[in-house]
């Protein structure tokens, strides 16, 4: 049998699902008047433990609440329980093998168990990964990314997608500055030129530096809404 | 790996464009700034469109360069290397006009 075919102009965006749903999140953060971050980064740069300092300066003054991402287990919110705050968390594995990243669906399914009357700022610790969060709005304020000296300084130009979206790049481990070759001017210089004037803090989860400047950032932010 | 995100979006949409019919091709665009792997989007949109309207049918991406427009001097310019640059001026304060697409364009339906 001899097939022909018709051609049929379609036009949509791959995207457009997830972005409606994004601004459904977003409608609900706004008339609850919950402050969203988007917090990103490669596995291990630190999230957890900046999310824990986070907290520990933090919660006394603005009800926080955070969402974690995870392809697996409860650890990062077990870590977090301490703080008594409201949390949940999302496994991404119940898709195809564990999805690399939040996507608008996957936190909605999570807003359930918030109550985001209650909670100020919500943090929504993304799935560790350079590439595919960055894709995906999730109904965000703000993305912040955690990026560890560790990584290296070609990151930016590697991987540009993420870092352009960024507002907010918290350059983290700087306690282990002298103990690396890490060349910090020359890493702030490919940030710079892939996403030119983004806001930058030095951090350190371990000593605590910057983590006062990024809440104060971050405090700045909240008056402006 | 976010191409099977975006490849289990392409399967949905081109199975609801079909209107009943055998789809044949997808044909889509994406552009330069999206970091997109299309060897990666090809085989998860084959393991996807199993068992749907799209099953069997070929992926044809399009690359779309990255254009920009400077918003100091009017020039546009081809993207090609971080930094994103004006060629006229050198301005870095560029409107992207074109590399950010992620689009499925037209579809081959099977004649009825």
């Amino acid at each position: 049998m001899h097939r022909t075919a018709v051609k049929k102009v379609v036009l949509e965006n791959v995207l457009d699902a997830n972005d409606t749903l994004a601004r459904v999140n977003r409608d609900m953060f706004d008339s609850a008047e919950t402050y969203t971050i988007n917090m990103m980064s490669s596995p291990g740069a630190g999230k957890t433990a900046l999310l824990e300092r986070t907290l520990e300066r933090l919660r006394k003054q603005l009800r926080l609440g955070v969402l974690e991402g995870d392809v697996q287990t409860t650890l990062d919110a077990d870590r977090l329980a301490r703080f008594h705050i409201p949390l949940v968390q999302v496994n991404t594995d119940p898709g195809f093998g564990g999805e690399c990243h939040l996507d608008a669906n996957m936190v909605r399914s999570g807003l359930g168990e918030l109550p985001l009357e209650d909670i100020d700022i919500l943090i929504i610790e993304n799935v560790g990964n350079l590439v595919c969060p960055a894709e995906f709005r999730v109904g965000e304020d703000v993305r912040v990314m955690v990026y560890s000296i560790t990584e290296g300084e070609e990151k930016p130009l590697k991987y540009p997608l993420m870092f352009r979206s960024a507002d907010l790049v918290l350059v983290n481990k700087v306690d282990l500055l002298e103990h690396l070759d890490f060349d910090l001017e020359q890493f702030l210089g490919n940030l710079d030129a892939v996403n030119p004037g983004v806001k930058t803090v030095l951090t350190s989860a371990r000593t605590g530096q910057g983590v006062d400047e990024w809440c104060d950032w971050l405090g700045q932010r909240l008056e402006n809404v | 790996m976010h191409e099977l995100s975006i490849a289990e979006s392409v399967v949905r949409i081109a199975s609801r464009q079909a209107d009943g019919r055998r789809v044949m091709k997808v044909q889509m665009k994406i552009g330069y700034l999206r970091q997109v792997v299309p060897s990666a989007l090809s085989f998860g949109f084959g393991l996807l469109a199993e068992g749907t309207p799209v099953e069997g049918a070929e992926l044809e991406m399009e690359q779309i360069p990255a254009v920009g427009k400077c918003r100091l001097c009017g020039v546009e310019s081809l993207l090609v290397d971080f930094p994103l640059q004006c060629g006229g001026c050198g301005s870095f304060d560029l409107e992207i006009l074109e590399g950010e697409e992620l689009m499925v364009e037209s579809l081959e339906l099977e004649e009825a």
